[in-house]
C-alpha cells in the first residue's frame, strides 16, 4: 500500500496520501496479520461489542453436554431432525429480530401462526381451495394483521407490547373460530406442503455445488468491493485475509452438509429458512430501508430529523414480522401435517421471542442481525431436542429455556452497559 | 464569490412580522429577520430572548401565529422539519440528533443513502465522507465506527458535515462552537466562511461574542422576543451589541469592562471584546 503501485483506475482522493484515506489519522490503532487481528477481537469482547459469540459459545455447549449425554445426539440422523424443528419457529423468529431493531415486540406470532394453518387446512381442505391460493390467503391474512398493528401504533402511540398482548388473544379465538367445532383438520400426505415440509431434500451433489457457489460469491463480492475501494483511496482487506475467511466459511458450510447428507440431506424447509435469513441480512445491512429500521431502533428522533418516513417504516415492518409468523405458521402445519387447536400455542410464541434475543439481538433496539434467529432457534430446538433424548420432558425443557432465556437478557443488558462505558454504544 | 459588503437585492431568506405566543408568554412578536446568499448573519440575544424559538420557526419545528415567510423570493410556510430541509435550509441543532448505533458514513447519510443497483454503496458514501470530513479539517480517526465512541467536537463536525450533503441554501448552526475547543472553533469558524464563500445564507446562533465578531457580516439582536437592532459587524463594537442584548448601554458586562480597564489602565483606544 505504501509504494504507489499504478493500478488501472487509481484515483485516490488526496494525491499525495500514501496511506489509504481512512488509515491516515495516527491515532488509529493499526491491525494488521493474525495477531492483529486477534488483539482487535480480543478488545472487541473487552468493551462489550460481543456480537454473536456468546450464542456460538452456548450452542458448543449445550451439543457437548448432550453428546457427552447421548451419542443419538449428534447422529446425522437426529442433527436433520434438529433442522427440521428449526425451520418454523425460526422463520417466525426472524420477523422478532426485525421488531426488536424497531425496538419494539410482538408478542403475537405465535397466536397469527396458528391462525395462518387454520386459515390454509380450512380453505384447502375443508373448501377445496388450490394450495397456492390457500398459502396466499394465509399469507395476506398475516400482511393484514401486522399492517393493523402497524397503524394501531403509529396512529395512536399504544405500545407494541399491549396492542399486540391484545392480537395474541384476539387471533387465537379467531384460529379457534376458523377451525370450527372438530378443532383439528389433517392436511393429505400428498399435498404439495406437506411434501415440501417433509420429505424434500437437496440431493448430495446440489448441496454441495451450493456451498462452492457460496464461497465463490462470497470471494467475487469481495474481491470486487476491494477493487472499487481501491479506486476510491479506501483501504482494502487483504487477500490472504480473504482466502482464509473463505476457506472458514467452506468448511464451516461442508462439514454440516457432509453430516447432513449421511442421512436424509439439507431439507428445502431448513434452505427455505435460511434463505430467509441471509435475504433479510443483506436487507437490513444494505438497503435505506435496513438503515432506517436500524437507525429508529437507535435514535427515532434523529431519523425523524433525517426525513426518514418513521411511520412507514414502523408499518412495513409490522407487517414483515406477521407475514413471517403466518410462513412459520404454514411451515409448521405441513411439518405435522396437521392443523389443530394447539397450533402456534405457548411456546411456538416464547421459543420465538427467546429465539431471536438469545441469538443476539438487543431488546434495546438498534443492534442485532437476521443471523441471531438462526442461531438462537438453534440453541432452543437443540435444548428441546436433547432433553427428548436424554429422557427429559416438557417441566425441564420449560424451565431449562427460561434459563438460558433470561441468561440471554442478562448477557445483552451488560453488554451494553460495557459498551456505553467504552464508548461504542 | 465577489464580496458582499452590501448585501444582494433580495433576501433568500426573509421573516417579517413573525409571532409565536406559548399560552401566557410572548416568545416572539412581530419580528424580521433575513439572511442573504453569501452572508452570515449571527443571531444573539440573552437567555430567553427567542433565538431558540425563532430557529424553531425558521425549521419547521414550530408554526408561528402570524407573520410572514418569504424563501427564495416566494411565500412559504413550513409545516414540518422536512419541508424546511425540502426547501433548502438546513438545521444543526444544539442536540445534535445522531443515531449512535450506527457509524460515521451512516449518520451522514441517513435519509438520503447512495444507491448503486440494489445494494447501498458504501464505497462511495465512504469516500464522500472522507472529502467532506477533509473539507472541515475534521479530525476523527475513522469514519467507521459508531458515532458513539466520538468526543462532543467530533459529533458536532460530523453534524454539521451531515448538513451540507443536501446541498441547502441556507444553514442554521445553534450554538455549534458551544461544546469545541480552541482548534475545533476556529475549524468551524473556517468552515462558517467557507459555507458564504460557497454562496450559502448562514445563521449563526451564539453566545460567544468573539465568535460572532470574527466571522459575522451582520448582527441581529432578540431581546425579550422583540427585535432589537441590526449591526454590520464592520461598523460596530461588541460594546454596542452587548448593550442591546442586554437593553442598556450600562450593563453588568460594561462596568466590568470598564473596571479592568481602569485597573490595568490600557492603553489602546479599541478595547477588546470580551469582559
Amino acid at each position: 500500500m505504501s509504494t504507489p503501485t499504478p493500478t488501472p483506475e487509481a484515483q485516490s482522493v488526496d494525491a499525495t496520501a500514501a496511506l489509504p484515506a481512512d488509515l491516515q489519522d495516527e491515532r488509529l490503532i493499526a491491525s494488521q496479520g493474525v495477531g492483529g487481528f486477534l488483539r482487535a477481537f480480543l478488545s472487541r469482547l473487552r468493551s462489550g461489542d460481543l456480537g454473536s459469540l456468546p450464542v456460538v459459545v452456548g450452542l458448543v455447549v449445550i451439543w457437548g453436554v448432550f453428546a457427552f449425554e447421548n451419542d443419538a445426539f449428534l447422529s446425522s440422523r437426529n442433527l436433520v431432525n434438529l433442522t427440521q424443528q428449526s425451520a418454523a419457529t425460526g422463520t417466525i423468529a426472524l420477523g422478532i429480530v426485525l421488531v426488536l431493531l424497531l425496538g419494539e415486540i410482538d408478542l403475537s406470532v405465535g397466536s397469527i401462526s396458528g391462525l395462518s394453518a387454520a386459515i390454509l387446512a380450512v380453505g384447502f381442505v375443508g373448501h377445496g381451495w388450490s394450495l397456492p391460493l390457500a398459502i396466499l390467503a394465509s399469507l395476506v391474512a398475516g400482511a393484514v394483521i401486522g399492517a393493523l398493528y402497524g397503524l394501531l401504533y403509529t396512529r395512536f402511540g399504544v405500545p407494541s407490547f399491549v396492542i399486540t398482548l391484545a392480537g395474541l388473544l384476539a387471533f387465537l379465538g379467531l384460529q379457534l373460530k376458523v377451525l370450527g367445532k372438530e378443532g383439528s383438520i389433517n392436511i393429505p400426505f400428498d399435498s404439495g406442503l406437506v411434501k415440501f415440509a417433509q420429505a424434500s431434500f437437496l440431493s448430495d451433489a446440489a448441496s454441495y455445488i451450493l456451498v462452492v457457489v457460496v464461497v465463490l460469491v462470497y470471494l467475487a463480492t469481495r474481491l470486487r468491493a476491494n477493487q472499487r475501494r481501491t479506486a476510491a483511496g479506501l483501504s482494502t482487506t487483504p487477500v490472504v485475509t480473504l482466502g482464509v475467511r473463505a476457506v472458514a466459511i467452506l468448511l464451516l458450510l461442508s462439514i454440516p452438509v457432509y453430516v447432513l447428507n449421511r442421512d436424509r440431506g439439507v431439507s428445502y424447509m431448513f434452505l427455505l429458512f435460511v434463505a430467509l435469513v441471509v435475504i433479510f441480512d443483506f436487507v437490513i445491512q444494505r438497503t435505506r430501508w435496513g438503515r432506517s429500521v436500524l437507525a429508529i431502533g437507535g435514535n427515532v428522533e434523529a431519523a425523524r430529523r433525517a426525513g426518514i418516513n418513521v411511520k412507514r417504516v414502523y408499518i412495513s415492518v409490522f407487517v414483515f414480522c406477521s407475514t413471517l409468523a403466518a410462513l412459520g405458521g404454514l411451515l409448521a402445519a405441513g411439518r405435522l401435517a396437521s392443523a389443530n387447536q394447539g397450533s402456534g400455542g405457548t411456546d411456538t410464541n416464547l421459543n420465538a421471542i427467546a429465539a431471536a434475543v438469545i441469538g443476539g439481538t438487543s431488546l434495546f433496539g438498534g443492534r442485532g442481525s437476521a443471523y441471531s434467529a438462526l442461531l438462537g432457534i438453534l440453541v432452543i430446538q437443540s435444548i428441546s431436542n436433547g432433553l427428548s433424548l436424554v429422557n427429559l420432558g416438557s417441566p425441564e425443557r420449560y424451565m431449562i429455556t427460561g434459563g438460558v432465556l433470561l441468561l440471554a437478557v442478562i448477557v445483552d443488558s451488560l453488554s451494553r452497559r460495557s459498551r456505553a462505558a467504552h464508548g461504542r454504544a | 464569490m465577489t464580496a458582499t459588503l452590501s448585501p444582494p437585492t433580495t433576501a433568500v431568506l426573509a421573516l417579517t412580522g413573525i409571532s409565536k405566543r406559548f399560552g401566557a408568554v410572548q416568545a416572539l412578536k412581530d419580528i424580521d429577520f433575513d439572511v442573504h446568499s453569501g452572508e452570515v448573519v449571527a443571531l444573539v440575544g440573552d437567555n430567553g430572548a427567542g433565538k431558540s424559538t425563532l430557529v424553531k420557526t425558521i425549521a419547521g419545528v414550530y408554526t408561528p401565529d402570524d407573520g410572514q415567510m418569504t424563501f427564495d423570493g416566494k411565500a412559504e410556510s413550513v409545516a414540518s422539519p422536512a419541508e424546511a430541509q425540502g426547501l433548502g435550509i438546513a438545521t444543526v441543532f444544539q442536540d445534535l440528533a445522531l443515531c449512535d448505533n450506527l457509524d460515521v458514513v451512516a449518520n451522514l447519510f441517513l435519509g438520503r443513502e447512495l444507491y448503486r443497483g440494489r445494494a447501498l454503496d458504501e464505497v462511495t458514501m465512504e469516500q464522500e465522507s472522507w472529502r467532506l470530513l477533509r473539507q472541515l479539517s475534521a479530525k476523527i480517526p475513522s469514519v467507521r465506527i459508531p458515532v458513539a465512541s466520538l468526543s462532543g467536537g467530533q459529533r458536532q463536525t460530523v453534524a454539521i458535515a451531515r448538513s451540507l450533503l443536501g446541498a441547502p441554501k441556507v444553514v442554521m448552526l445553534d450554538e455549534p462552537t458551544a461544546a469545541l475547543g480552541v482548534a475545533q472553533t476556529a475549524e468551524v469558524l473556517n468552515l462558517v466562511e467557507r459555507l458564504r464563500e460557497n454562496g450559502l445564507g448562514v445563521i449563526l446562533i451564539s453566545h460567544n461574542m468573539s465568535d460572532v465578531m470574527a466571522v459575522a457580516d451582520r448582527v441581529s439582536v432578540l431581546r425579550l422576543g422583540r427585535n432589537n437592532g441590526t449591526f454590520n459587524v464592520s461598523q460596530t463594537t461588541s460594546q454596542e451589541i452587548i448593550a442591546a442584548i442586554t437593553g442598556a448601554t450600562t450593563n453588568a458586562v460594561s462596568q466590568r469592562a470598564a473596571r479592568r480597564e481602569t485597573h490595568t489602565a490600557a492603553p489602546t483606544a479599541t478595547t477588546e471584546e470580551q469582559s
